[in-house]
């Protein structure tokens, strides 16, 4: 057993659109520790979707292509195992999913509680390897001792994303409780199968900021005890400060720096992230924006994609892209030209 | 409790609606110009023979007093007397109603078991050869005149084939009358002679009757189910490994059906329109016959009769309608 949990590597994703072949993922390299909470951070439309939906096996049947790279979870390239194996034994049981809408990620006309033991019938720990593999086209029944079993677990995990009135909740319709409860819901759902990974796409992005500290906090708190780790993107660089243990930084498709959290605040390497952390709001009030716009990812520029709005870049820049390199324990960077000098501003 | 208020609702709206109905029913078949009693009279009667029926029937009044003595007479079930047959029409539709139901539900039982179904597949199957081949069927079904089929259908399976009977609703007397709905007729006479004849009359006008009624569900359950495909909570499922079957048969298809469930509810309505050609093809002694034969006649009184029963059957299945919605879609309800 490999102390990594998760290792993306050279991962090439392509999506058919109607101006042309989307390069939405270049090549790009992600790794997780076991336990650890990862942020994903970058623009809108960077890939960190693309790049969480192409981990758990769910892009978009038709217009997605991967073209090249490997997913080795747990010491299995997920790219290489059929597509059923991975229905049965992977998703929701291995690795489990919190969506980034809360409000249409629950099936309208279900009671949260028909669908929460509609997840357990299927994943729950309960069930040993052999028996969740079985096919999905055999009918199957949950069994009443099972049932019990599982259900008692549903409501000491509610109780744990501090749920109030759990029974109650379960009877409900999904439009009947709010969207600070569904999306603990959603952590209770993710944690419940007792998963290795969990996937948070953006899980606070739909909700009320006073909302989204609590559920950072449950997230990370529930993760850490159980060892969980947890894959989180988001674009805002201070949510992904106060909860990850290491950050990867995406731009236009390609992963830029990956960085323990500390060091990568500290001590940005890439001009982009460099920029990109001077781009904050500070307490002086001044915002410094970076020149020029994202990059079409039907052409987008050779080699660095951030080369045309780079200070620093020079000709290699636009013709080859630079290999990973480490600047620092556990910090690997992509340029040619890393940012050496401390920023003049570390976040809070 | 929403519930309830819901179910009350539509209730309360029931009456209004069909009191609506009768007054629009009965103001065309009035300003239709026509006059009735000249041809119930014949052609021999005098002025004054004419004039005796005309206070008969009450037809001298103005038109107000006529819609409010009918109103009422309708109200406690009196369609008034046929002006062909000279009997009570409530006798002749009581007949023949239970025909008509029957033949209706069969077709919409055929058109949506088929139709659900073959609707997820060309959802699921999009672009497939299924779906191009189903969307030349469902093209078809909505393009077709029922009476075309009709007749296409006894040429080839009752004339040609022969594995059929080519009209009528039974040889011979039929199953005792319980219900007036012979399949249930003949079930509960223990006859399996009888309730095969029975269901070989029946399969081609029920058939003539549900493939458009089945071409509707079908793209009607397709659509549904696209929408319901390309959903966050599909999404989701699919993120968690719910089985492929689960998610598309039982959450994918629930949601489609709440659009279908109100087709369904149309589709009745047409059902009972195409009736009256698909009975008169297959003579099919039942609502829509009844209504050619008064319309033939100028049978004021039936034409009305049919017109208001029919509408009340579509309002009626509409109100089942907005009750299953309810149930279906809890949004609604709760």
């Amino acid at each position: 057993m490999t102390a990594e949990l998760l290792r993306v590597r050279d991962l090439a994703v392509s999506f058919a659109t109607e101006g042309g072949t989307a390069k939405v993922l270049d090549r790009v390299n992600l790794t997780i520790g076991r336990g650890q909470i990862v942020g994903l951070v970058g623009e809108s439309g960077c890939g960190k979707t693309t790049l969480a939906r192409s981990i758990l096996g769910v892009l978009p049947r038709n217009s997605a292509q991967i073209g090249s790279g490997s997913i080795v979870f747990d010491d299995a390239d997920l790219l290489k195992v059929d597509p059923a194996t991975l229905e049965r034994t992977v998703r929701g049981r291995q690795i489990s999913f919190i969506p980034q809408d809360p409000y249409g990620s629950f099936n309208p006309v279900f009671t949260i509680g028909s669908q929460i033991m509609e997840l357990m019938k299927w994943k729950s720990p309960e069930l040993n390897d052999r028996q969740a593999a079985r096919s999905g086209w055999l009918p199957r029944f949950h069994g009443r001792q099972r049932y019990r079993a599982d259900r008692q677990r549903v409501l000491e995990m509610l109780a744990a994303v501090q749920l109030p009135n759990p029974d109650a909740i379960l009877a409900k319709y999904p439009h009947e409780v709010s969207g600070g409860q569904r999306q603990r819901l959603m952590i209770a759902m993710a944690l419940l199968t007792e998963p290795k990974l969990i996937i948070a796409d953006e899980p606070t992005t739909a909700l009320d900021v006073t909302i989204q500290a609590q559920i950072l906090k449950l997230l990370r708190q529930l993760a850490t005890g159980r060892g969980v780790a947890v894959l989180f993107t988001t674009h805002d660089l201070g949510t992904a400060y106060e909860i990850c243990d290491r950050i990867t930084v995406m731009y236009a498709g390609q992963e830029m720096e990956e960085a323990p959290s500390e060091g990568f605040f500290n001590r940005p390497s890439h001009p982009y992230t460099s920029r990109l952390l001077r781009s904050l709001p500070s307490n002086d009030g001044g915002l410094v924006g970076i020149p020029g716009e994202i990059p079409s990812l039907v052409n987008p520029p050779i080699g660095c994609r951030f080369h045309p709005r780079c200070e620093y870049a020079t000709e290699i820049c636009c013709s080859q892209r630079p290999e990973p390199h480490d600047v620092g324990v556990d910090h690997v960077v992509r340029c040619y030209h890393p940012v050496t000098e401390k920023p003049k501003q570390a976040v809070q | 409790m929403k519930f309830l208020v819901l179910v009350v609702n539509r209730c309360l709206w029931f009456l209004p609606t069909v009191l609506g109905l009768m007054v629009i029913t009965f103001t065309i078949s009035h300003l239709i110009p026509a006059d009735p009693i000249a041809a119930a009279a014949g052609e021999n009667a005098t002025a004054e023979q004419i004039a005796a029926l005309r206070v008969k029937f009450g037809l001298d009044q103005p038109i107000y007093v006529q819609l409010y003595r009918y109103v009422l007479a309708v109200a406690q079930g009196d369609f008034g007397i046929s002006l062909y047959t000279q009997r009570p029409i409530v006798f002749d539709i009581a007949t023949r109603l239970p025909a008509t139901l029957e033949l209706t539900f069969v077709a919409v039982l055929i058109a949506a078991t088929l139709g659900i179904p073959l609707g997820v597949l060309s959802a699921t199957h999009r672009n497939s050869p299924l779906d191009h081949v189903l969307r030349v069927i469902t093209v078809s079904g909505l393009a077709i005149a029922a009476f075309w089929l009709a007749i296409l259908f006894q040429l080839l399976f009752a004339m040609k084939l022969g594995w059929t009977p080519l009209q009528g609703r039974v040889d011979g007397w039929g199953p005792d009358s319980v219900t007036g709905f012979f399949l249930i007729d003949a079930v509960l006479m223990g006859d399996l002679e009888i309730l095969q004849d029975v269901a070989a009359h029946m399969i081609l006008p029920a058939a003539t009757l549900a493939f458009p009624a089945m071409a509707t569900i079908v793209r009607f359950t397709r659509a549904g189910v696209l929408e319901a495909i390309n959903s966050n909570y599909v999404m989701y499922e699919e993120a968690m490994g719910f089985p492929r079957r689960i998610i598309v048969w039982k959450y994918v298809l629930r949601n489609a059906l709440i659009g279908t469930v109100t087709q369904i509810g149309l589709i009745f309505g047409i059902l009972i329109a195409n009736g009256v050609v698909v009975e008169a093809v297959f003579d099919w002694p039942g609502l829509g016959l009844y209504a050619v034969s008064s319309i033939l006649q100028s049978d004021y009184n039936g034409i009305m009769a049919f017109a208001i029963i029919a509408g009340v059957i579509f309002i009626v299945v509409n109100l089942l309608v907005d009750i299953t919605h309810g149930l279906i879609d809890p949004r609604e309800s709760r």
